[in-house]
């Protein structure tokens, strides 16, 4: 599979909040607001990278190494934990900047099964490292696309007649199975 | 089996011990204060404060970009154990509260059914909302939903009323309407607001020199609350009663039922609620905001000065009156008779300003009795000049040293001194200005037989107010136009007998478009008087001026006033302010009213250590363009209240007020013929929609 086929798969067909339905409860909880949206979403790239090719590392160097194939949950999960609290303490030492501008979302992703699909995902589809790096990239970029799309049509809505019993969450979630049935346009492309 | 405990162990291991070594090498000092600040704090992160949570706002209220109070949801016990941490007083800042600008009017009709989310948002995405009123509240309570403290209800006509009780000023609501009726802001914030090009201000409001929100406190009228409408006067004008009495109204002149009918007489409405309040004999509180311990010298206890006072003292700073005079008030004291603006009402007003908590020091002349540099080793944070305009203009012509010759307001401070003063049979009074009229009025009452006015022009160019020269000409005092005084005549005792006045006759226009009077030759002419009283203007008094200290700095304008900047009322001394007719030259008490709150304004910025600066888009008392009407559509008659007065016969011989006050029921039909302009909602009864 080419690059090209990847990112496009990755961003659109494999998108992982609306074909995989993973991460769905920042998809839901961060996008009534679009401000809060474009944060979440540059949080997840920024994590999502160091966490995809960081598991594959360890994925390739260590487990595989010693066999150890089927901790890989427990492993996955602990790493990318102690990650994000590594990456939050050294952002706020020496980025302070960019700690300001991602402070709050930081420790939301710890619990983002998005980026533990992601790290699971690269594995499975047997990866070079390269091509896991750019998967989480651009997995990361489809959730800011949905996320930020999901957050527009969300502002909308709320000048919209909505009947009483489906008012905020339920009617967001029968739009985001919406669009998610709108991105099922794209199976079978790549 | 072994591995894999060991393997989990191990990674377990490593990342704590990774973690443990990184937050060392990657710690940030983070103040301890921090930590206790936000154990205080409510904890529920509901950002009213404008932080990103509440350990930003610890940090924020650490580093001192927040006040001690800056959480809008803990109790006055948390904020001052907050400011013990931070070894500072509690309760600097002043609490937000929000207003609502529109009260409906009456409500305009719907323009269309519309039956989709009843939400202000939606409806206003619809041409600007389904009411006729393209400006006003729409009312379907998105500030209610937004209130997360319970304090905004939905009022019985229709517009959400505040409960000032439980509003904690988070904004939620000014975020909430679509419309930007809704404003959170501070008391002060309110008082010392100028108007301004962008707010929606009727033509009346926009010409008040104290900028008075006339429709508002008339519409209170109309609804019967009289305190609500004191209360509104006094937002922008604290000497209700007095100008209630003297304002000569300039805002009438452009109200806009004067361009197709007679103007409504807004100074009677205001003198009607002002009396009611005195009346009633029960002051309406006044709400200041939290003390600052800023203490600013005024110089100049007049309507400028104790105005300025007025304000500073509800921005929370601390005035002190400096006053030559033996009693406060200046010209409306010493320069107003009785019989227009009487002292115990004065007195009751001045009380009610005091009352606030201003100290007030009388007998005390700047230069004479303390001087400048006195003031400012006493502590003071800044001072302010409202010494008026006391120093009466000569003729400049031979015999005005003889007795009997007075000048205006040298003679009125006397009366209302209770000196006491040789009154002559027959007086001349020359001059055509309110102090003229005044000085005539009162040697009437103080037994003057015959009482000439003499003035060098016609009585069209009289810059006296109408309604005076109307009454004086009532009370037969005689006008003697186109004549220009040469000579005071006087006799081997060095007393008056009479004035010698050149006739005229008017010329080309001059400067101020009015047409020049020339003298006529030979038309020398003699009027045989005892008394004279020369009444042609007045500069300010700056005796105090060239003892060496600061004051000597200021700039001072070639007709002897202070050169201040307009927009600020600062001198070139940045701590000195200064306005009323020290600054203007001789003006309207209105107009000083306006200066001292103006001054106030800077003078809040100057204390509270920011700079001073001009209000952007300030009015400034011009007109808004497009807003003065050339004609008003579907205007229906309705006759003005006519002003009560004492009859002639009752008034020519004693002090008593000659203007009498409108009773409840004249003010409650002349409140109804104000149009509500820029009231923001449709009046269907007045046919009108401004």
């Amino acid at each position: 599979m080419g690059y090209f086929e990847l990112i496009i798969a990755c961003i659109f067909v494999n998108n992982i909040l609306l074909a995989q339905f993973l991460g769905n409860c920042p998809f839901m909880g961060t996008s009534k607001k679009m401000e809060t949206a474009v944060g979440m979403a540059m949080a997840v790239i920024f994590v999502l990278v160091l966490a995809g090719t960081i598991t594959w590392v360890i994925y390739t160097f260590i487990l595989v190494k010693f066999g150890l194939i089927y901790l890989r949950t427990i492993a996955f999960i602990v790493v990318i934990a102690s990650l994000v609290q590594f990456v939050e303490m050294f952002l706020k030492k020496s980025i302070p900047a960019l700690y300001a501008g991602l402070g709050i979302f930081l420790p939301l992703i710890t619990t983002n099964c998005a980026v533990m699909g992601v790290c699971v995902l690269n594995i499975d589809k047997e990866f070079t490292f390269m091509q896991s790096l750019t998967a989480s990239f651009f997995y990361a970029v489809g959730f800011g696309l949905a996320l930020i799309l999901f957050a527009g049509i969300r502002e909308r809505t709320l000048l919209a007649r909505v009947p009483k019993p489906l008012q905020d969450t339920s009617i967001a979630l029968i739009t985001a199975g919406m669009i998610s049935l709108a991105f099922f346009a794209f199976q079978g492309m790549v | 089996m072994l591995e894999s405990v060991l393997f989990t162990f191990g990674l377990g291991a490593v990342c704590g011990i990774i973690l443990s070594f990184a937050s060392k090498i990657f710690y940030v000092y983070e103040d301890p204060r921090i930590g206790k600040v936000e154990n205080l704090l409510a904890g529920a992160n509901c950002g009213g404060c404008g932080f990103a949570g509440c350990s930003a706002a610890a940090e924020a209220i650490v580093n001192g970009n927040a006040p001690p109070n800056a959480c809008i949801l803990i109790g006055p016990e948390n904020v001052t154990q907050i400011a013990a941490i931070m070894g500072m007083e509690a309760g600097t800042a002043e609490s937000l509260k929000s207003y609502n600008t529109c009260d409906g009017g009456n409500r305009a009709t719907d323009r269309f059914i519309y039956s989709g989310l009843n939400s202000c948002r939606a409806v206003t995405s619809l041409y600007g909302g389904k009411r006729d009123c393209t400006i006003g509240c729409l009312g379907y309570g998105d500030c209610i939903r937004a209130c997360a403290f319970d304090a905004i209800h939905m009022g019985p006509n229709g517009y959400p009323v505040i409960d000032k009780e439980k509003c904690v000023g988070c904004g939620a609501c000014e975020a909430a309407c679509p419309k930007t009726i809704l404003e959170v802001r501070t008391v002060s914030e309110r008082l010392l607001h100028l108007n301004s090009y962008d707010d929606a201000l009727a033509p009346c409001a926009q010409t008040c020199p104290a900028e008075i929100d006339i429709p508002r406190y008339i519409d209170h009228i109309r609804k019967g609350e009289y305190e609500e409408a004191v209360l509104t006067i006094k937002e922008r004008n604290p000497l209700l009663l007095a100008c209630g009495r003297v304002c000569p109204h300039p805002c009438e002149t452009y109200c806009r039922r004067g361009i197709e009918d007679e103007p409504v007489s807004i100074n009677q409405l205001k003198r009607f609620v002002a009396d009611y309040e005195m009346n009633s004999n029960c002051r309406i509180p006044i709400e200041c905001a939290p003390e600052t311990d800023k203490r600013v010298a005024i110089i100049g206890g007049g309507p400028a000065g104790l105005s300025c006072a007025y304000f500073l003292r509800r921005a929370g700073h601390h005035p002190e009156i400096f006053e030559a005079m033996p009693k406060l008030g200046g010209m409306l004291r010493y320069g107003i008779p009785e019989y227009r603006l009487p002292k115990k009402v004065l007195d009751w007003e001045i009380e009610g300003i005091l009352n606030l908590g201003i100290e007030s020091h009388t007998r005390v002349r700047l230069g004479v009795d303390f001087d400048f540099g006195s003031l400012i080793a006493a502590g003071f944070d800044a001072v302010f000049f409202s010494v008026g305009a006391w120093n009466d203009y000569n003729l400049g012509i031979p015999g005005e040293d003889l007795e009997g010759c007075f000048t205006g307001i040298d003679f009125l401070a006397k009366i209302g001194n209770a000196e006491p003063v040789q009154i002559g049979k027959r007086a001349a009074v020359i001059g055509g200005g309110n102090t003229a009229i005044d000085c005539c009025r009162t040697l009437l009452r103080k037994g003057a037989e015959k009482v000439y006015l003499v003035y060098r022009r016609t009585r069209k160019e009289m810059p006296a107010n109408e309604v005076e020269i109307v009454a004086s000409e009532h009370e037969g005092i005689e006008f003697v136009f186109l004549a220009a005084p040469n000579t005071v005549k006087g006799n081997e005792d060095n007393q008056v007998v009479g004035l010698e006045y050149l006739k005229m006759e008017l010329g080309e226009p001059d400067a101020s478009g009015r047409r020049r009077p020339v003298p006529v030759e030979g038309s020398e002419t003699v009027l045989d008087v005892d008394m004279i009283i020369t009444a042609i203007g007045q500069s300010p008094l700056l005796s105090f001026k060239g003892k060496g200290d600061r004051v000597d700095e200021l700039k001072i304008t070639r007709w002897n006033t202070f050169e201040i900047d307009p927009a600020t009322g600062q001198t070139n001394v940045p701590y000195i302010f200064a306005a009323g007719d020290a600054a203007t030259g001789p003006s309207l008490v209105v107009t000083a009213i306006g200066g001292g709150r103006k001054a106030a304004r800077s003078m809040d910025q100057f204390l509270r250590g920011k700079p001073v600066v001009a209000q952007p888009n300030a009015l400034l008392n011009h007109h808004i363009p497009g807003t003065i009407f050339e004609s008003v559509d579907g205007i229906v008659q309705k006759k003005r209240t006519p002003m009560p007065e004492l009859p002639v016969a009752q008034r020519v011989n004693n002090l008593k007020e000659v203007d009498l006050v409108i009773s409840e029921a004249d003010a409650l039909y002349e409140s109804s013929r104000c149009l509500k302009c820029c009231r923001l909602c449709y009046n269907a009864d007045a046919g009108v929609m401004h």
